[in-house]
C-alpha cells in the first residue's frame, strides 16, 4: 500500500516525520559521496581529499546521533503507528548502517596513505571495480529509498553475490601474488584491507535494502522475494 | 450520512473454526431509515480480546449491542442478518433477552453500580437467574467474583459498603465482577476504561489480561493504544462498514486498507 495522501490531522507530528526522512536522505547524499572520494583516494593516490572526508565523517556521526534523538523523541510522544511506526524503527537502522558505510569509506580513504608509500600494484584496478559494484549497490539501495520502491532494494539484495564473488577472487588472487613474492606482503595487506572494507560496505547496503523492504511492506525481505529475470 | 461506495472487508486470516465463539454474518442495523451497519461478517474467537475500533459514528457501539440485543430497547432499531454464539442464533425471536444477557455481560462507560451493597451488587445476577441454592452457595459466588475481578483484597472488610462509594476504577470493577458472577460465555466492554485514570485503567487492562484466559471478551474502545495493548483481534469500522478485520500486530503494524492507515495513524482528513 502506497503512503497516504492524507496529511496528519496534527501537522507538527507530519513535520517530524517528514525532517526524518529529509535528514536520512540528506545523510545517505554525504556517505555516497564519501564513499566516491575514498575510492578516489585510493585508485589515484589523491590524499588531498583525506581532510574533506575527515570533515564529513564528523558530520555524518552527528546526523545520526540528531536522526538518533528525533526517533526517541517520535516514540515518547507520538506513539507512531503503522507506515509511520515503520518508518520511524527503520531510521534507526538506516543512520547506523549509513554511519557505518561512512566510517568504511574514511578508513578506506586513510588506508591510501600507506598504499601510496608503495608503488602501485596491479590489483588496484580490481579493487576499482570492486568499489564500482559497491558504489552502483549503494546508489540503487538510495535510489530504493527515496521512491519507496521495493524493485531496486531486491536487486540490491541479490546483486551482493557479485560483491562477494569479486571480493573472494581478489583475496585469493592477492595471497597468492604475496605467497610468491614476499616484498608484496605489505603493500598487499593494504589491498586486503580496503577489499575487505569495500565488502562490508556491500552488506550494510543489503542492510539497507532489507530495511527499505521492511519500511515499505512491513515484511522481512526473504528469498522468496527476489526476481528471476 | 454520506454515501461510501460499498468495499469489500479486509480479512487477515481466518479463524480456526473450532475456536469460533461468535459467528456474523450479513448483519444490518437501521434506526428508523438510516442505515447504522452495512453487511458485517466476522468471526470472533474464544478466549481472547477482540478490539473494535473506528471513529465516532462508524458503528462499532452499534455492532456491540447487537451481541446482547441492546438494539433491541431502541424504538425503530431493526437488526437482519445472523449473529451466533455458541451456535445459538441470537436473533432467534423466541431467545429470551434477558436470559441471553445472562450469558453475554456487558461493561459499560461509566461505571454502573447498583444503588446496593457490594455484596449484593454481585449477588444480584446469581439470586435471579438462580445461580446459587444456599447461602454459603452465594457467598462462594460473590468471593470468586470478587477475586476474579481483583477486587477481593480491597473489598472483603466491607462487603456491606455501598457499591456506589468506591473508586471509579473500583466500581468498574465491581461491575466485572457482577458481569463474572453470572458465568458469561462472552463479556461485552464499551469504552471500559475512559472514565477512568492511568492507573485504575492500567488495573482494568490488567484485569483484562487475566480474563482473556477464560472468557470472550470483546471491547470497543476511543484509544488505539489501548486496543494495540490488550487485544489479539483488532476490527477497524468506518462509516457502518467492517473495513478491516485481522490480528491486532498486523492492524497496527501493516495494515491493508488505505482508511485503516489513515485512522490509526492519525490522519483521519
Amino acid at each position: 500500500m502506497e503512503t497516504s495522501t492524507h496529511d496528519h490531522i496534527v501537522t507538527s507530528y507530519g513535520e517530524e516525520l517528514d525532517e526524518l526522512a529529509d535528514e536520512i536522505a540528506r545523510m545517505g547524499g554525504i556517505v555516497e559521496t564519501q564513499l566516491l572520494d575514498a575510492l578516489a583516494a585510493v585508485v589515484r593516490r589523491d590524499e588531498s581529499i583525506i581532510k574533506t572526508i575527515r570533515e564529513r565523517e564528523m558530520t555524518v556521526n552527528s546526523m545520526q546521533e540528531e536522526i538518533d534523538k528525533k526517533v526517541i523523541r517520535l516514540f515518547a510522544l507520538r506513539q507512531p503507528m503503522a507506515t509511520d511506526l515503520r518508518v520511524t524503527i527503520t531510521a534507526l537502522r538506516l543512520a547506523s548502517d549509513l554511519e557505518r558505510i561512512g566510517d568504511l569509506a574514511k578508513n578506506i580513504a586513510y588506508r591510501s596513505r600507506h598504499m601510496n608509500k608503495y608503488p602501485p600494484m596491479d590489483l588496484t584496478q580490481r579493487i576499482e571495480r570492486l568499489g564500482t559494484i559497491v558504489i552502483k549497490q549503494l546508489r540503487e539501495v538510495l535510489d530504493a529509498l527515496s521512491s519507496d520502491d521495493i524493485e531496486p532494494a531486491i536487486r540490491v539484495w541479490q546483486n551482493d553475490d557479485e560483491v562477494d564473488e569479486h571480493y573472494t577472487s581478489l583475496i585469493k588472487e592477492m595471497l597468492l601474488a604475496m605467497s610468491e613474492d614476499s616484498s608484496l606482503v605489505d603493500p598487499g595487506a593494504n589491498i586486503l584491507f580496503v577489499a575487505k572494507n569495500l565488502e562490508r560496505i556491500g552488506d550494510h547496503c543489503t542492510n539497507i535494502a532489507e530495511a527499505v523492504h521492511y519500511q515499505v511492506t512491513g515484511d522481512a525481505l526473504e528469498t522468496a522475494d527476489v526476481i528471476d529475470d | 450520512m454520506t454515501a461510501v461506495e460499498a468495499q469489500p472487508t479486509v480479512y487477515h486470516q481466518e479463524i480456526d473454526a473450532e475456536n469460533i465463539k461468535v459467528a456474523v454474518k450479513g448483519v444490518d442495523v437501521f434506526y428508523g431509515d438510516k442505515q447504522a451497519l452495512f453487511d458485517v461478517s466476522l468471526d470472533i474467537p474464544d478466549r481472547g480480546v477482540t478490539a473494535f475500533i473506528g471513529p465516532s459514528g462508524c458503528g462499532k457501539s452499534t455492532f456491540l449491542r447487537c451481541m446482547n440485543r441492546m438494539n433491541d430497547t431502541i424504538d425503530g432499531a431493526r437488526v437482519s442478518g445472523s449473529l451466533m454464539i455458541d451456535g445459538g442464533e441470537v436473533n432467534d425471536p423466541t431467545i429470551d433477552p434477558v436470559v441471553l444477557r445472562a450469558g453475554v455481560g456487558m461493561v459499560f462507560q461509566k461505571p454502573n453500580p447498583f444503588p446496593k451493597s457490594i455484596y449484593d451488587n454481585v449477588a444480584y445476577g446469581p439470586r435471579i437467574h438462580g445461580l446459587a441454592a444456599t447461602k454459603d452457595e452465594l457467598d462462594g459466588i460473590v468471593e470468586q467474583s470478587l477475586r476474579k475481578a481483583g477486587l477481593w483484597a480491597e473489598v472483603s472488610d466491607r462487603l456491606s459498603d455501598p457499591g456506589t462509594g468506591l473508586s471509579g476504577g473500583q466500581q468498574q470493577r465491581l461491575v466485572i465482577a457482577r458481569a463474572i458472577a453470572v458465568n458469561p460465555e462472552v463479556i461485552l466492554m464499551d469504552e471500559p476504561c475512559s472514565a477512568l485514570d492511568p492507573i485504575a485503567t492500567a488495573k482494568i487492562e490488567e484485569l483484562i489480561d487475566e480474563l482473556r484466559e477464560n472468557y470472550c471478551i470483546i471491547m470497543v474502545t476511543h484509544s488505539m493504544a489501548q486496543a494495540a495493548r490488550v487485544s489479539q483481534m483488532t476490527a477497524f469500522f468506518h462509516l457502518g462498514h467492517l473495513v478491516e478485520y485481522g490480528p491486532t500486530e498486523d492492524i497496527f503494524t501493516k495494515p491493508r486498507e488505505r482508511r485503516t492507515q489513515d485512522y490509526i495513524t492519525g490522519r483521519f482528513g
